[in-house]
């Protein structure tokens, strides 16, 4: 089992925008190699000749006709929204012009 | 009034059908006993006091007009705090969803109130079900009403400590690696995971999709029978939900029994790591079915070894992606909002404030499983087993009708036991995370004590063979029963307003 570094758990909670101050990092680098350690023994079963399965039950394209049906109102889907302004979700920057 | 309390559903049913008790007799019951224990247990998030009353009076005024009710109505339930009620807080245990009321339903929701179900209030649990023991909801630990230092399962334990400390005669649960039947072993109640797809996921805020399944629980098997078939079906709203009759679980519960029937004792879930006194009731309960006409054989499902480490990477990669949606945009928490933060760093920052330590630890542990060049090695093994896993279901499933094994290797732990060791902590869903790999169905029951504490018995059926898990639990526990001089819960501890806290 390789050694996770804190570079790498940092790179990881990037990519999951997740903020992690330096001693979570550090805390979860420890963390993370002992879990991996004892989760690592999957590849010992996984041989090449067996079939990955993602999902219990083999469905495919599950549809279902296309009919108008009733919807949340404007005020209703923005009720939970921590802003939101003239019946649309407010959300900062996203661009990173000026505010 | 208190003796309504201790009634199972199905006698409440009666009760209430004859008209010698009101739907609001019932609920105001089961509110006192919350006013008066559950300072001390902590089962519920929140209590809709008067949701719960209203939605009883309504039952008792379609009654008085001699409209048809279902078995179930007027009869209180705990909800697990990951199913979305319209109007009612709704948490999953986590404060990034602190204050929120969805402005919708779960289809199992809508399916209690339609059969007149009343609903008490939310239970807690561990936040977003990641968790043996609920230490990891952001709003405290439930204490196991048979010892309140002890944890009452997870993730979810306030739905089983409601039904243990007489606060409810029914709950719902739901289950991705055992959040149903392990908290039903510990707390000596009775609870089920369906078949993958027999209950509407719709509205039940995901964790690992592929793996998650709602259930009933309850004290009694005949109850769990009653409420599942209540919240099963098939549902438009949720493209894996199985388009096909439910399997008849009333009526399997009713039957009870095993005359003729093969089940098969799980030789790798069993032996070293289980406690002596779990592993002494598990046999007195083999011993009850093989003298009920049974056949009990040993069978073998080498692949489960490697269930518990496949599980600990397909649930947290299905998580990291799930618990994407709380970016701090649409509802929930949003920190660091001041004008001069980008929506990304509003999102990192809401993130980090909102999600407890098992959850970042798991959110990052599935995205380094995910991430570029370790996918085939962690993710990809893991699916592998998964398969392999299910095979040997299906060749167990070829001689045999059910597999049993214990629920828990051991009993509740006391609560801090194993807070501060993942790997440990995990080890107490290895019985029964295969279950949740292959997609089949399978119930939790008492098989006694040990130590004083309760010691659960699994069964398991094939997908859609639900109904034998009722046969065979409830000739089970009719045994047993007879034995105990009631179910196990009987023999819990009645506790006083000013029991621990």
């Amino acid at each position: 089992m390789s050694r996770i570094s804190n570079e790498e758990v940092a790179r990881i909670a990037h990519l999951a925008r997740l903020e992690l101050s330096a001693n979570e990092i550090a805390e979860l680098a420890g963390e993370m190699e002992a879990i991996l350690g004892a989760v690592a023994r999957v590849q010992e079963a996984a041989k090449s000749d067996v079939v990955p399965t993602s999902h219990p039950l083999a469905l495919v394209n599950v549809t279902r006709p296309d009919v108008v049906r009733p919807s949340l109102t404007p005020e209703s889907a923005l009720s939970g929204a921590p802003a939101s302004e003239e019946d649309r979700f407010r959300v900062p920057q996203i661009l990173g012009e000026e505010a | 009034m208190s003796e309504l309390i201790y009634k199972s559903a199905a006698q409440l049913s009666e009760s209430l059908a004859k008209k010698e008790v009101s739907a609001r007799e019932v609920t105001q019951a089961h509110l006192d006993q919350i006013t008066k224990v559950d300072q001390a247990v902590h089962a519920f998030l929140f209590v809709d006091t008067e949701g719960a009353l209203a939605q009883a009076d309504q039952v008792d005024a379609a009654r008085a007009k001699g409209e048809n009710l279902g078995p179930l109505a007027g009869v209180p339930l705990a909800l697990k705090d990951i199913l979305a009620q319209e109007g009612i807080p709704t948490t999953c245990g986590s404060k990034i969803l602190e204050g929120w009321r969805p402005p919708y339903s779960a289809t199992v929701v809508k399916k209690l109130r339609a059969a007149g179900v009343v609903i008490l209030g939310k239970t807690n649990m561990d936040e977003f079900a990641m968790g043996s023991s609920t230490e990891n909801s952001a709003f405290g630990t439930t204490q196991n009403p048979w010892d309140l230092t002890r944890i009452p399962g997870g993730s979810g334990g306030g739905s089983a400590a409601a039904l243990a400390a007489f606060e409810a005669p029914l709950a719902i649960g739901s289950d991705t690696g055992g959040s149903i039947r392990q908290p039903a072993a510990v707390t000596g109640t009775v609870g089920v995971k369906p078949t993958y797809g027999g209950v509407s996921r719709y509205g039940v805020i995901a964790y690992s999709s592929s793996l998650d399944q709602v259930g009933p629980c309850a004290r009694t098997v005949l109850d769990t029978a009653l409420l599942h078939e209540v919240i099963a079906g098939h549902d438009d709203y949720d493209a894996t939900s199985i388009n096909a009759p439910t399997p008849p679980v009333v009526a399997a519960a009713k039957r009870a029994d095993v005359k003729g029937m093969k089940i098969g004792v799980i030789k790798e879930l069993s032996g070293d790591g289980y406690e002596s006194g779990v592993s002494e009731r598990f046999e007195e309960s083999l011993e009850i079915l093989r003298s009920q006409g049974a056949t009990i054989e040993m069978v073998s499902c080498p692949n489960f070894d490697y269930g518990l480490a496949a599980y600990y990477l397909i649930a947290p990669s299905e998580a990291s992606s799930n618990l994407a949606r709380f970016d701090a945009m649409r509802y929930g928490l949003r920190v660091g909002d001041d004008g001069s933060r980008s929506a990304e760093e509003v999102m990192s920052m809401t993130r980090a404030a909102g999600f407890g330590r098992e959850v970042k630890r798991r959110i990052v542990l599935g995205t380094y499983a995910l991430s570029a060049g370790y996918y085939d090695a962690y993710y990809g093994s893991a699916q592998k087993v998964r398969t392999l896993i299910t095979q040997d279901f299906a060749k167990a499933f070829s001689s045999v009708d059910v597999l049993v094994s214990p629920t828990t290797p051991t009993v509740a732990f006391p609560i801090g036991a194993k807070s501060n060791d993942p790997v440990a902590m995990y080890l107490s869903d290895v019985a029964t995370i295969p279950v949740n790999l292959a997609g089949v169905a399978a119930m939790s029951l008492p098989a006694g004590l040990s130590e004083g504490l309760p010691v659960g018995f699994q069964i398991i059926a094939p997908a859609m063979k639900d109904d034998r898990l009722y046969q065979v639990g409830a000739a089970l526990e009719r045994e047993l029963a007879a034995k105990w001089g009631g179910v196990l819960t009987t023999k819990a501890p009645k506790l006083s307003s000013s029991a621990g806290a």
